[in-house]
């Protein structure tokens, strides 16, 4: 992943590019508990509207749970001067299904310093066989500790597990502190 | 020992545990923001029981979804009704999945392998 730091990052750009292309559901703004619930229901009931089958269904909405609470845990980074335009935890968020696949876009600032870790960790799940994705999930199942925040370090793994397919992401230069990181899901 | 009821709601599981009759149900939906506060009477309960378990302990799983925030405090549950079995009760399993879902069977399968438990994995005709 490379920068191209000759173009300006504008978030609210950013999401009006992606809600483009065939979108079925699209959120920006702050994820609270409650704004989590109301994007459930409404993924829920767009998904029954289309009358999308069961396994498609059943895969949208767990990657959709997953990539929401993962917002709703780690969207706390947005840089000062865009606070009082985004609010304190903002998140991207949109399906879409550009011809028979369907897509899963999410989106937060992260601080520059996570870009490594994060490029490290996606590119080390892409880089694993379904079997070894099982073996993996596994291992930190039965021996990591539940995080204060409840996270256990499987949202990810689950994600890929559940799309089949490899993980794409980009890292959108804000300023020297932070980015913006976007990963994008096929299922 | 009091039974455990719990209605289920958006985002947690129906809950019910009854110790006289040795059965153990979770059923619905299981993607709460933080799942340890939910599954901590559950564990708890599973504790006293393993002092007075019934010989022959059932126990039901069906979950539409779960979340991995949810998928630890289930392997938690599991452990508990693993200590069960181990003390000479029996448990068995019944993990219950929509066909068409061969994630939800796999979750069950991921389970099994971990949990020194009989699992019997029961396909739900989808509705």
């Amino acid at each position: 992943m490379s920068f191209d730091v000759n173009q300006l990052f504008d978030v609210n750009q950013l999401f009006a590019e992606i809600c483009e292309e065939d979108n079925l559901f699209a959120f920006e703004g702050t994820i609270t508990s409650e704004e989590i619930n109301t994007i459930l229901e409404n993924v829920e009931a767009r998904m029954a509207e289309l009358q999308i089958d069961l396994k498609h269904r059943k895969k949208i909405y767990n990657i959709t749970v997953e990539c929401i609470q993962n917002l709703y845990h780690h969207s706390d980074m947005v840089p000062e001067p865009l606070v009082e335009k985004l609010g304190k935890n903002y998140g991207q968020f949109v399906l879409r299904r550009p011809g028979n696949g369907y897509f899963i876009t999410v989106g937060n600032f992260v601080l520059n310093e996570k870009i490594k870790f994060l490029s490290e960790k996606i590119d080390k799940l892409n880089s694993l066989s379904s079997d070894e994705l099982k073996e993996m999930y596994k291992f930190i199942l039965n021996y990591q500790k539940l995080s204060s925040k409840g996270g256990g370090g499987l949202g990810l793994i689950d994600i890929v597990r559940k799309s089949e397919h490899k993980l794409m992401y980009r890292f959108y230069p804000y300023n020297d502190d932070y980015c913006f990181y976007r990963l994008d899901i096929v299922i | 020992m009091d039974t455990l009821s719990i209605e289920g709601t958006a985002k947690t599981p129906t809950v019910r545990f009854d110790a006289s009759k040795g059965l153990i149900e979770l059923k619905g939906r299981s993607i709460p923001e933080n799942s340890i506060e939910f599954y901590k009477p559950l564990v708890e309960w599973l504790e006293s029981y393993a002092k007075e378990a019934k010989s022959q302990s059932t126990v039901n799983i069906q979950l539409e979804y779960f979340n991995t925030s949810s998928s630890k405090c289930i392997l938690d549950i599991f452990k508990r009704l693993e200590a069960i079995h181990k003390n000479g009760s029996e448990v068995a399993i019944n993990w219950f999945y929509d066909e068409d879902d061969e994630d939800m069977l796999e979750a069950g399968q991921d389970y099994e392998s971990i949990i020194r438990v009989p699992f019997r994995m029961m396909e739900v005709a989808a509705g």
